[in-house]
């Protein structure tokens, strides 16, 4: 399930973070000699009790998070959180024990038998030992997100400056409320474990993000229009790429560069047309979907039902389980799309928010492809499941929001291929007699298993005889993944292939957030069934 | 991880208060130990446990606030976390709608501790799993569940004289028990503050109960159906609505509770007249923290656009929201509050829908067609002004017929606003608790179901 896709959600901070000063974000961490010397405590302490493998993370996660509302600073929270998780496994089964602040090996030899306490007492309720993909050790590495601007090192006035000219640009423009915020994270994790790696990454995400209201009292209507950026794998520089790199039509959309000012002054004027926007007519349409739509869309329907724990039934009490069947996947023929459906995962994507160098669990990244032609041909697997697919090496998808959880399988990034022929979103739009453009994430939702789902968005444009023909409101669409995928017709070329993304994909039991993008070039589906949410009260 | 009793954490925050050179002070003291266990296909698959505690220190200046943390208690490093958090405020900017700490408050004694839950070990946490697990496996059914146990306190003061101390612990547990086909798939969660109330066992069979029941389940045609939402589907309705009672969000026009015209809809009647809701931190069976806004969660969870409080430390008191389906109260920020010169009545920690006397099986028996609903997903809301919500059920739909459950049916998606749902009541059952709110079953009619979905 995606936790931050419609409106500004303001997330939890990490587990045990401390609030500090905007300058201590850019104090170094502790020197990697220390904590290679913290993560031996832990690993002789984990086998010196009996765990068959260990592995300990040693996290320092930095956020800045920037909130205004209209023309007033909200709030400005700097965040550290420090400390180290130990997983085992003795005695067959998994175990974790986490401790904060601390740069004692006592301490932390301490947590590691801890770990190994769980992993004994839970033993007893195992059914199978785990099965772990070996993995080579990779000795002292490290890898850094690539960064042409840290965020950390711009002042926070002129943050506060910019999200205030935003908001101004808004209210000029007709909004009558105006939030926005900037998150900025910096994960700097350190991995060792009993293979022989100690992996040192440097990990930066940013997301300007903004949601412009216009209100009719007097129809009491309202409106809403949030920001186009999508969340990066990226540092300040997403801000201050020029000249923006930024694609024109029927409204402006962004692909490596985003101008927030630009985009909040378009999004109070076309909160405000939304407002007097004609209200659709349910029925079938033809959609004709933009890159900052469709990765919620593959997100939800495509990336989810691909992870194979999931498949498996770990997730079965919450996030839930998958149509996408170990049967499905063996019989080589399973249409999950149509021909022009090509899906590929990969967390080396410059920019995206999934780009590391190694997993959680000191798996060197990858690309793969999960669909191709339409058939599902793949999973997003971890060290203790890929034995399953018949594979020795895991796919490197192990991830844990904090030093102070458990990694888990997470998700890759999972992109929709560009179609091969050439082809513009105004050809695209040409050809289509009854149908709907859709720009941007909104409401969201699917069942437990992935097959049915219903999205919004942000911008609705009518498409009839292949012109755009004005603005409707109250649109959601309903439809089946695999219907869905296999009404695919035509996908554009790479010249407009985008990432979108979500910073808190939530998962798990104690829920862990994770950010993902999903890339794509516009796509048309044909005949989807569109409702209309008008409501009375 | 100790509990630090109500005379010890006064010290560290009187301390605390005694290093302050700011024009103000507030400062909150927590702790405590999370602690779980999780199972899938009736095997352990993690567990584990985090301890802390820590001291968040917030400064006033002028309009401007700061605010620091700190887990070590020596004086010197409470001092300089002191001046840390002055140090903030000082480079903060100033925020327009800063409210003045409140002085001392009278807090309500609320029973949010159980030593039994305090006690809770690895071992036990297994055996709870275990008791879960092995009626499944006898069964050849496979269960999926989550224990988690909590166990901590708070402590509040500032230096107009405010103090507050809280011990709470928490027991969440919930399986799903799914058929060897995988054909059907039941579910229930329980919590309570006491784990003594938890029989693993017994609640689990709930679950099975339902896995075996729903397999095979037919199709019916979505449309407009008299439903019964079990409080587990009630109580997720219920959430937007519940923390939607913002004032200024109404006022601004972008709320259920605004008013054509402008204004709020506070002493309309909104729902049925059988539907009062209420908020009680010493309800015995729900209650909750005595106080709002504990610091930590005050900064952690701000209400973005209802702009809340940071551990402004506001009784929570026994406040009616809907009374006989008027809407009776509204929560305030204490900025909007003193614009609007009224009282600051902080939204809700835990809420009661009052509830009927009828059984589950009763509202069955008096059901002439309608569907039985045990869980919503996924619920998201797709507008806020209608309380529009659209979600799918979940893990054990029947079709009731003449009083009777006739057979499972596929789960359906629907579009459906909770204001509407409180509007068409025909019946309430006995509350229970659930996700720390007292909810009923609720029978009404004319819940939209937009279309089928084949997940089981």
């Amino acid at each position: 399930m995606s936790m931050g896709a419609a409106g500004i959600l303001l997330p939890t901070l990490p587990a045990f973070s401390r609030t500090i000063t905007a300058e201590e974000l850019m104090e170094p961490g502790l020197d990697v000699s220390i904590k290679k010397r913290l993560a031996d405590a832990a690993l002789n302490a984990a086998t010196s009790k009996g765990a068959m493998y260990a592995d300990v993370r040693i996290g320092r996660y930095l956020n800045q998070y920037v909130m205004t509302r209209e023309d007033k600073v909200q709030n400005i929270i700097n965040t550290e959180s420090f400390g180290v998780g130990v997983r085992v496994i003795a005695n067959g089964c998994w175990g974790f024990a986490a401790i904060g602040d601390t740069q004692s090996e006592e301490a932390v030899a301490r947590t590691a038998e801890r770990a190994v306490a769980f992993a004994k007492a839970h033993a007893k309720l195992l059914k199978k030992p785990v099965q772990l993909a070996p993995q080579k050790g990779f000795g002292e590495v490290s890898w850094k997100t690539p960064v042409q601007k840290h965020s950390f090192e711009i002042p926070v006035k002129e943050k506060t400056d910019l999200l205030l000219a935003v908001n101004g640009a808004a209210m000029a423009n007709g909004a009558d409320f105006v939030n926005s915020v900037l998150f900025m994270i910096n994960e700097q994790k350190y991995f060792a474990s009993t293979d022989g790696s100690y992996i040192d990454q440097d990990v930066h995400r940013i997301w300007p993000n903004f949601t412009v209201t216009a209100v009719d009292k007097a129809s009491g209507l309202m409106a809403t229009r949030d920001s186009l950026s999508a969340p990066m794998g990226r540092s300040y520089d997403y801000l201050q790429t020029a000249p923006p790199d930024r694609l024109t039509g029927v409204t402006t959309r962004y692909n490596k560069g985003y101008d927030m000012l630009e985009d909040a002054t378009a999004a109070a004027k076309q909160a405000r047309l939304k407002l007097k926007a004609k209200t659709v007519e349910a029925g079938k349409y033809d959609l004709v979907l933009d890159p900052s739509h469709t990765y919620l869309t593959i997100h939800e329907s495509v990336g989810h039902a691909t992870e194979l724990d999931r498949v498996l039934g770990y997730e079965a009490n919450l996030a839930g389980t998958s149509f996408a069947t170990i049967d499905k996947w063996q019989s080589k023929n399973f249409n999950y799309g149509s021909k022009e459906v090509n899906f590929f995962a990969d967390k080396t994507q410059p920019g995206s928010l999934g780009d590391v160098g190694w997993d959680d669990e000191g798996v060197k990244t990858k690309q793969w492809d999960i669909i191709k032609d339409g058939i599902l041909v793949n999973y997003q697997a971890i060290r203790d499941q890929v034995h399953i697919l018949g594979e020795t090496e895991s796919q490197g998808c192990c991830y844990a929001d904090s030093w102070s959880t458990v990694q888990f399988q997470r998700m890759a990034n999972i992109s929709l291929a560009p179609g091969k022929e050439r082809l513009t979103v105004d050809e695209m739009i040409k050809d289509v007699k009854k149908g709907i453009y859709i720009i941007g994430d909104g409401s969201y939702s699917i069942d437990q298993q992935r097959y049915n789902f219903q999205f919004g968005g942000q911008l609705f444009y009518e498409i009839k005889d292949g012109q755009i023909a004005g603005m409707l409101r109250d649109v959601a669409y309903q439809s089946n993944t695999q219907e869905f995928w296999n009404s695919c017709v035509k996908v554009c070329d790479e010249r407009d292939f985008r990432l979108g993304g979500t910073f808190f994909d939530g998962k798990g039991q104690p829920a862990q957030i994770n950010s993902v993008s999903h890339g794509s070039s516009t796509a048309r589906f044909n005949g989807v069934n569109v409702l209309n949410t008008s409501r009375k009260i | 991880m100790a509990i630090i009793s109500q005379e010890e954490a006064k010290k560290i925050l009187d301390k605390v208060l005694s290093f302050s050179k700011a024009d103000e002070m507030s400062v909150s003291l927590n702790g405590g130990r999370t602690s779980n266990i999780r199972y899938a296909l009736n095997s352990v698959s993690s567990g584990g446990e985090f301890d802390n505690m820590s001291l968040l220190i917030s400064a006033g200046i002028g309009k401007r606030l700061g605010s620091a943390t700190v887990n070590e208690f020596s004086d010197q490093a409470i001092e300089r976390t002191v001046r840390r958090a002055e140090e903030i405020a000082r480079l903060a900017p100033e925020n327009s709608e800063y409210m003045p700490m409140i002085g001392p408050q009278k807090y309500l004694d609320t029973p949010t501790f159980s030593e039994n839950t305090a006690k809770m070990d690895s071992e036990y946490r297994a055996q709870v799993a275990f008791d879960s697990v092995a009626p499944c496996m006898e069964k050849n059914l496979s269960a999926a569940g989550f224990l988690q146990d909590s166990t901590g306190f708070s402590a509040i003061a500032n230096s107009k004289g405010l103090f507050g101390y809280n011990k709470a612990t928490s027991v969440d547990f919930s399986v799903t028990v799914r058929t060897a086909d995988a054909k059907g798939s039941g579910y229930v969660t329980r919590d309570f503050n006491d784990i003594a109330k938890l029989n693993a066992a017994d609640t689990t069979q709930i679950a099975m109960q339902k896995a075996m029941a729903s397999t095979s389940a037919r199709a019916i045609e979505p449309g407009k159906y008299t439903v019964i939402l079990e409080p587990t589907a009630m109580s997720t309705l219920l959430q937007s609505m519940m923390s939607g009672m913002d004032t200024r969000l109404a006022d601004e026009g972008r709320s259920f509770l605004s008013k054509k015209g402008g204004g709020t809809r506070l002493g309309e009647k909104l729902i049925d007249e059988r539907i009062t809701i209420y908020s009680d931190p010493t309800n015995p069976d729900a209650p909750s923290e005595p106080f709002s806004g504990d610091g930590r969660r005050g900064f952690a969870a701000i209400n973005f656009l209802g702009g809340g409080g940071v551990g402004d430390g506001r009784p929570q008191e026994k406040v009616t929201w809907f009374d006989k389906g008027v809407v009776k109260n509204m929560s305030y920020s204490r900025f909007w509050a003193d614009k609007k010169g009224v009282k600051a009545i902080p939204p809700p920690t835990g809420f009661i829908m009052q509830g009927g006397n009828q059984s589950l099986a009763d509202m069955i028996k008096s059901t002439e067609r309608g569907i039985l609903v045990t869980r919503l997903w996924y619920v998201r809301m797709v507008d806020p002004k209608t309380l529009l919500q659209t979600g799918l059920t979940r893990d054990g739909t029947f079709y009731i017929e003449n009083g009777q459950i006739k057979f499972p049916v596929k789960n359906f998606r629907f579009n459906e606003s909770a204001v509407i749902v409180l509007n068409n009541v025909e019946s309430l059952g006995r509350p229970i608790r659930m996700n720390g709110n007292m909810i009923p079953p609720v029978k009404a009619r004319d819940f939209t179901f937009t279309s089928l979905s084949d997940a089981i």
